[in-house]
């Protein structure tokens, strides 16, 4: 075989490994990813399915009770609240008040969390929190 | 001194655009006059926001809450050193980082060139000052530092407990470097195109620079996954965040470059390759800049949203389109000088350890973008967790190990098989023993990826020592000096090739550690009593006691674990909460100490076999009837009687806790991850460090340069 036709064979080859490689690469995520959704989508929708529930954590609505907390969850304006209990690692910036993301499913009315999955914005924001939440207003003493 | 500061940058950026324009027209015109005008402008630059910095840390330094960066950042009760790391929390801060690194190493690298390169060092400075003078722009007209604050605050808000880390000072101002060097080789690589000079002059000039990126990206990669790991709720060394992976991927692709280049320098190919892929670095490590700063994917580097990424986006589609553009236009030029022969060679090895790297790099792009790709086609987003990330990059890695080892093995253009056969011989045998030993005498084959790992990596270490050992005896052979002596002596004089050998080993050594924590990790979250004990594999865990650390400026809650192995103590760990106070009177004079941010600070015992980590997360909710009343009663005491409440309170609930959780975590071989990267960077600072040899060469061919010139001038 001349190696020109060699060298378009290769060619040829390698790009359809790498057309498949990732058409596998784009079938696998969609299959595998989680929709966000905040607690109002849910509450509307009433789907079972596993979402990645966004929002705010309601002031006051933190409760520990042996392994499992629980708290609220509303949308990031602060309207339409959902139950949320969860077990595993809390972490430092988990606070009311505070953005958080959190994977479950709902179950009757409670959005079951998934073991380890609350993950808490890190707390450089808090600054731009502060200068549009009036209750996060930082005082001159 | 704002208005001073302000004055700098307005200054610096017009010293950037003329030292752009003046290398460009200098260039055009061939008038060297211009070129000397354009770097010496550069080192102005660097002057100039010098100058900016040092005014910046010196307003931190003072409390100087006129400026409104130092404000909203920093306070009087900032530890002096976090006040010197506050700039870079900030937006502004980091910005200015950036330019004036970009100042230094773009004058460094044209004081190192003043000599050499005329034709690409214009064209390079052109490029840095067109980066330069936009990340100055935006300092002046997006996220100023020096912006006054009227009236002056008599206190700031202090920098986040949570940065409040050792980390921080490291952390951030590495990983910034590591971008902003990339920009140095990415400028010339543009330079040789322009001129078309695409042989690999453009590469050695800059090598060192791209190596030094390397560094200081995989430093700042290793002290951020260290504090990680240090943290609770962080997701380990490595979580797959958004801002994480921003900061890898431009690091795998410079590890591509890095030996793509060499297949240039040597063989004359893969030079379209190696312009792409400088290139797709320059722009990853822009585009990591991005997303720390814009806030646009979800991460627990949330910055929030930001004025500069708009902006940031529009110059890397600029830089993207441009340098495509420029690509296509050179093809001709770019023209490989040789095939590849053989597949039993050096430069196909590369390749193909190349397209692992950058395939993995592809990998993490799909994963980290895919909540932006899924939101533009669904209309919803959706974001991919660490199983999905594991699935392919860990057969990845897998290879990405075997191919450190084969690659120091082969030599360029063609191996015999039978030369083939001797080399892989010792190599092969390593791997078939350990994955035999590995499989009969531990659990590693509950997880074949991990015994694939392992094995892999017994052949790249005894293929790497072979190496040495071969180099030792054939320089014993010329010089009859002791085995020892001849192996260091054989080093000395190729540091490059044995340096990088060495960065070979710390990645075996690192990726062990990885896919053995990973892999074989017992997590275990408890619930103890005081006296309480548990069962954590091979521990045996005693919560013993707790205690109060009140301080003025955060409330320390400090629990004793002993940790026991056989009944032996095997550690006693300190795992804390601290809480500071908040702010917000919302939360009244004493829920205020108790309200605020908290941080935990681990207990930690590490050892070569595995590590014993503790978090400790106390049950607060007792106090709130005793705070409650205290916020009533005590609301119109003197601060001082308000602390003498909050100090017994916290005795109080120190003498008679209820139940607290702990965070237990056993992790096999982790020490090995941190060893092998500083294995790693000791192998990059040795492949750095210039040799004796090539400071000689380098007199040499200048003597020789001058000479040539004085005789052409007289």
């Amino acid at each position: 075989m001349d190696p020109a036709k060699k060298r378009k064979i290769r060619l040829v080859v390698a790009l359809s490994a790498a057309v498949l490689l990732a058409s596998a690469l784009v079938y696998t995520s969609f299959s595998a990813s989680t929709e966000a959704r905040e607690p109002s989508d849910l509450i509307a929708s009433g789907s079972g399915d596993t979402y990645d529930l966004t929002g705010k954590v309601v002031p006051g609505t933190v409760q520990r009770s042996d392994e499992s907390l629980r708290f609220d969850i509303a949308d990031r304006d602060g309207s339409d609240a959902l139950p949320v209990t969860y077990t595993g690692t809390v972490p430092d910036p988990f606070r009311d008040g505070r953005e958080v993301i959190v994977t479950g499913k709902l179950t009757d009315g409670v959005f079951v969390a998934e073991h380890d999955s609350l993950i808490t914005k890190c707390p450089s924001k808090f600054q731009e929190e502060a200068e549009k939440d009036p209750e996060h207003v930082i005082i001159e003493e | 001194m704002i208005a001073l500061g302000s004055a700098t940058l307005a200054a610096a950026l017009l010293v950037a655009l003329f030292a752009g324009g003046a290398a460009v027209y200098g260039a055009l015109s061939r008038d060297r006059r211009w070129v000397d005008a354009s770097r010496r402008a550069v080192y102005a630059l660097a002057a100039l926001l010098t100058t900016a910095v040092v005014l910046l840390e010196s307003a931190f330094l003072r409390d100087d809450f006129s400026f409104e960066v130092v404000a909203e950042h920093s306070s009087t009760t900032t530890p002096t050193f976090y006040k010197l790391t506050a700039m870079w929390s900030s937006q502004e801060g980091s910005l200015l980082l950036w330019g004036w690194v970009l100042s230094l190493a773009a004058s460094a690298v044209l004081y190192l060139t003043r000599r050499r390169h005329r034709e690409l060092a214009p064209w390079a400075t052109g490029v840095l000052m067109v980066v330069g003078s936009f990340f100055i722009g935006l300092m002046i007209f997006a996220a100023p530092p020096f912006q006054e604050l009227r009236p002056a605050p008599a206190e700031g808000a202090g920098l986040t407990p949570l940065l409040r880390n050792p980390y921080m000072v490291i952390h951030p101002p590495m990983l910034y470097s590591g971008y902003v060097l990339l920009s140095i080789p990415f400028a010339f690589m543009i330079a040789a195109l322009i001129t078309r000079r695409v042989d690999a002059s453009w590469i050695r000039v800059t090598r060192r620079f791209a190596l030094a990126a390397w560094l200081f990206l995989g430093l700042g990669l290793l002290l951020g996954s260290r504090w990680s790991y240090e943290e609770l709720g962080w997701g380990g060394y490595w979580g797959w965040d958004p801002v994480e992976n921003a900061a890898l991927m431009p690091w795998l692709v410079t590890t591509a470059f890095i030996h793509s280049v060499m297949v240039q320098e040597r063989r004359g190919m893969l030079k379209v390759w190696n312009v792409s892929l400088i290139a797709m670095a320059f722009l990853l490590a822009l585009l990591g800049t991005f997303l720390v700063r814009s806030g646009i994917l979800q991460s627990i580097h949330a910055f929030g949203a930001s004025t500069v990424g708009g902006p940031l986006l529009v110059l890397i589609a600029i830089l993207a389109v441009g340098s495509a553009a420029l690509i296509v236009s050179r093809l001709a030029d770019l023209r490989p000088e040789r095939r590849i022969e053989s597949a039993l060679s050096r430069e196909a090895i590369f390749l193909v350890n190349n397209l692992l790297l950058v395939g993995l790099a592809a990998v993490i792009f799909w994963g980290t973008f895919f909540p932006l790709i899924a939101e533009f086609f669904t209309g919803t987003r959706s974001s991919l967790g660490g199983p999905w990330f594991d699935r392919y990059v860990t057969p990845i890695g897998v290879a990405l190990v075997l191919f450190t080892g084969i690659g120091p093995l082969l030599a360029w253009g063609r191996l015999s098989a039978e030369a083939a056969k001797g080399l892989l011989l010792w190599p092969s045998m390593a791997a078939g023993a350990a994955a035999v030993v590995l499989a009969f005498s531990t659990d590693a084959a509950d997880s074949p990826w991990a015994l694939f790992l392992f094995a892999f990596a017994a052949f790249t270490l005894v293929a790497l020592a072979q190496e040495f050992w071969r180099a030792g005896i054939a320089r014993r052979a010329l010089t009859g000096e002791a085995l020892p002596a001849a192996m260091a002596g054989a080093i000395a004089r190729n540091r490059r090739r044995y340096g990088g050998y060495i960065v070979h080993a710390g990645i075996a050594i690192l990726l062990v550690g990885i896919a053995a924590s990973s892999s074989f990790q017992t997590n275990r979250d408890l619930r103890l009593d005081v006296g309480e004990s548990a069962q954590v594999g091979d521990y045996e865990v005693t919560y013993e006691r707790l205690a109060a650390d009140p301080q003025s400026e955060r409330v320390a809650f400090i629990a004793t674990l002993d940790v026991r192995r056989d009944g032996e103590q095997f550690a006693l760990l300190a795992p804390a909460r601290n809480y500071y106070p908040t702010q917000n009177p919302m939360a009244g004079p004493i829920g205020r100490y108790f309200e605020g941010e908290a941080t935990s600070e681990i207990g930690l015992r590490s050892g070569a076999s595995e590590d014993f980590w503790a978090a400790f997360q106390p049950d607060l909710s007792v106090l709130d009837d005793d705070i409650a009343r205290g916020n009533r009663q005590l609301a119109d005491l003197p601060p001082d009687a308000q602390g003498i409440a909050i100090l017994a309170l916290a005795e109080r609930y120190a003498q008679n806790p209820p139940p607290a959780t702990f965070r237990v975590i056993v992790n096999p071989l982790v020490m090995w991850l941190w060893i092998g990267a500083l294995v790693s960077l000791a192998g990059a600072l040795l492949a750095l460090w210039p040799s004796a040899e090539a400071r000689r060469r380098a007199r040499a061919a200048y003597a020789a340069r001058v000479g040539r010139e004085v005789r052409a001038r007289a």
